[in-house]
């Protein structure tokens, strides 16, 4: 068992320069790691000092950045819900020489919505188009004395059946109008919640009626909120077939469609030919932009005072780790004499101190990683946020911390390796 | 592990008929410059034959710590012929040297130089570090050496919860780990109280009488006197004792 031992020990040489060449000093990379691994943990109060500055710096940077994108998720998570999956359809104005109508415009058909409703990935669609009253008014009572007027600036609307739902709408009380309605042009109307409220009409099991001019509707329904088209709180919705029939009209101004998360953009695309297959250039689409963009433009708001901090807090980490490690070579000298002495060449002693200040650094990167993850996380639970983060961070900040530990290392790991043997071992231990 | 084997292999091939000196200066000088100049080592001839225990006592400023880092391979003489193991070591580049210092000197120093926050093991582990002899291998014989020393239960102690002899041991159980052609050792009980001193010295005639070539280099007469040979140096200048 010893005897395999000593045979791994080298013979003597045979007394020539190139035998000599083959027999120069090496070192495993396992070793060094090793003897720089130990080096680190034989000093574990000096390690926390050398490495606060990459610590501090590291966890500057991740959690600015992580905070950044935690929030640029935020935004556009909630922009997402409201205005992404919105797709709005308007007639275009019609190209030269295709045939148009007088106006200039083409025209949308009555069941657009439900042309539209048939994509894949819409939720809900429906028609919005204003009606233009004329001289007529909104008001809550019949006028009988036309000079004690009790009207109101209220505007008339028409919409589909599906219009509320496409606007993301709650009724306050009541009930919508649905395709019954719309086909026997029934004198029906939903008020808008502050419409409402200037007619005096809070709840419609009374049978309330409303008149547009010298017409009475009966009120089925008001609603409460809607999250799109504010101003369908502001006015009286009527059904289009009954809007076609009292007010002529003719055709209707805008689809609301409301899509799944994620199809707007694919909506978007396929709407027009839905509408008008023969002329899906006549119909205008208004579509969410892709959410990257949307993405890309809140990142750019991340505090570039805290991006600075931390950039600085890193070449103060970087001066720490130098300077702690030419104490530490300083105060080593004699080890260095020592190893010298064992066979070890100049470019070991450097490895050795490169090695050391590079763990460091990547200890420090770890750790300044590990807390502004929690920093990230401390702050989106506090603020009720989905946090996010880029796991490449996780990855790149380790990797930082020790490119700036080698790069810090690189001054005192020279000076360790010029420092004479003979000198180094002349200093006791 | 049985340890019945010799510490020390013989230093020469069997099939060499003349076994060549470990250590052969001739005429060797050493000045550093300066004014005046400084002639640390004069015209030193020495041989030093394997398994043999050399002292070389001097008084300080004799030129005996030029004289060690010269047999060390820490420092180049001037001028003069250094052959080691038969090669001829002068003109050796600084990486060769190294390698060759590693391999086939162990030093002792008066005050250990053992590393702190190091285990004793890993101490004497250091030994064939540099010649990439793989980890396990260092491990065994270290174990073995520290046995060899007396020290086998202090493996997985720190050196400063050791005596001043029983770090000496750590020390020479870490020069003699790879085998040396020479242990060089340098007022090795310099730091030592009477008893560790005899203790110490006692380890070097084992060793010496296992054939391991010794130069124990001191000012102390009480030292040199346990040698086999020995020599004094007097302003840079070797005389028989």
């Amino acid at each position: 068992m010893s005897l395999s031992i000593f045979d791994q020990v080298d013979p003597p040489a045979p007394p020539t320069i190139s035998a000599s060449r083959r027999r120069k000093s090496r070192i495993r990379a396992t070793d060094l790691l090793d003897e720089a691994v130990l080096g680190i943990g034989s000093r574990p109060a000096r390690l926390v000092l050398t490495m606060i500055g990459t610590v501090v710096g590291i966890g500057a940077l991740v959690a600015t950045l992580g905070l950044g994108q935690t929030a640029g998720g935020q935004i556009a998570q909630r922009f997402d819900a409201v205005a992404a999956t919105r797709v709005v359809l308007t007639p275009a104005e019609a190209p030269p020489g295709a045939p148009d109508d007088d106006n200039g415009t083409a025209e949308l058909p009555w069941d657009a919505a439900e042309r539209v409703g048939r994509l894949a990935g819409v939720a809900a669609a429906g028609t919005y188009t204003e009606i233009d009253i004329g001289t007529d008014s909104v008001s809550g009572v019949q006028l009988i004395d036309p000079t004690n007027s009790a009207t109101f600036d209220i505007p008339v609307v028409a919409g589909s059946p599906g219009l509320l739902d496409a606007d993301v709408g709650t009724l306050a009380t009541g009930r919508f109008f649905d395709a019954g309605h719309d086909r026997r042009a029934d004198p029906v109307a939903v008020l808008g919640a502050r419409a409402a409220q200037k007619l005096g009409i809070s709840r419609v099991d009374s049978r309330p009626s409303i008149f547009i001019g010298d017409r009475s509707y009966a009120v089925i329904g008001v609603i409460g909120a809607v999250e799109r088209r504010d101003a369908l709180l502001d006015a009286v919705i009527i059904p289009n077939g009954t809007a076609a029939v009292r007010f002529n009209l003719a055709a209707p101004s805008d689809v609301d469609v409301r899509t799944v998360l994620g199809a707007a953009q694919q909506v978007g695309r396929q709407a027009a030919i839905a509408v008008a297959p023969n002329q899906p250039d006549s119909v205008k689409v208004s579509a969410p932009p892709p959410p990257g963009r949307l993405g890309d433009a809140v990142q750019q708001d991340v505090n570039g005072l805290f991006l600075a901090f931390g950039a600085l807090a890193l070449v103060v980490g970087g001066f720490g780790i130098a300077n702690v490690t030419l104490l530490s070579v300083m105060e080593r000298t004699p080890e260095i004499g020592l190893r010298r002495a064992l066979g070890a060449k100049r470019r070991h002693i450097a490895g050795q101190f490169l090695v050391e200040s590079g763990v460091i650094g990547m200890i420090g990167g770890l750790i300044g990683a590990a807390i502004g993850v929690l920093t990230v996380l401390a702050a989106s639970i506090g603020r009720d946020w989905t946090p996010v983060l880029d796991l490449r961070m996780a990855i790149a900040a380790p990797v930082a911390g020790a490119l700036i530990g080698l790069l810090s290392g690189a001054y005192p790991a020279a000076k360790a390796a010029t420092i004479e043997p003979i000198t180094a071992l002349r200093q006791g231990s | 592990m049985t340890t019945d084997l010799p510490l020390v292999p013989p230093a020469s091939d069997a099939n060499d008929p003349a076994p060549l000196p470990v250590v052969e200066l001739i005429d060797v000088h050493r000045s550093y410059p300066g004014t005046p100049e400084v002639l640390a080592v004069r015209g030193v001839d020495l041989r030093i034959e394997p398994g043999e225990y050399l002292s070389i006592v001097g008084p300080s400023g004799s030129g005996k710590s030029t004289l060690l880092h010269l047999l060390g391979l820490l420092d180049r003489p001037t001028s003069g012929v250094y052959r080691l193991d038969g090669q001829d070591v002068a003109e050796l580049g600084e990486a060769a040297r190294s390698g060759l210092r590693g391999r086939r000197i162990g030093f002792v120093f008066q005050t250990f130089h053992l590393i702190g926050g190091r285990t004793v093991l890993d101490n004497v582990m250091l030994s064939m570090l540099y010649q990439a002899v793989p980890r396990a291998v260092r491990k065994a014989r270290a174990v073995e050496v520290l046995e060899q020393v007396g020290l086998s239960g202090r493996q997985h102690f720190l050196p400063t919860k050791l005596s001043g002899g029983e770090r000496q041991r750590v020390a020479i159980a870490r020069a003699l780990a790879g085998r040396p052609s020479l242990l060089l050792a340098d007022e090795p009980t310099g730091n030592l109280d009477h008893q560790n001193a005899s203790g110490v010295l006692d380890l070097f005639d084992t060793l010496h009488a296992d054939g391991l070539t010794l130069a124990v280099i001191t000012h102390d007469d009480q030292v040199s006197r346990r040698a086999e040979r020995r020599v004094r140096i007097s302003d840079g200048e070797l005389s028989p004792a």
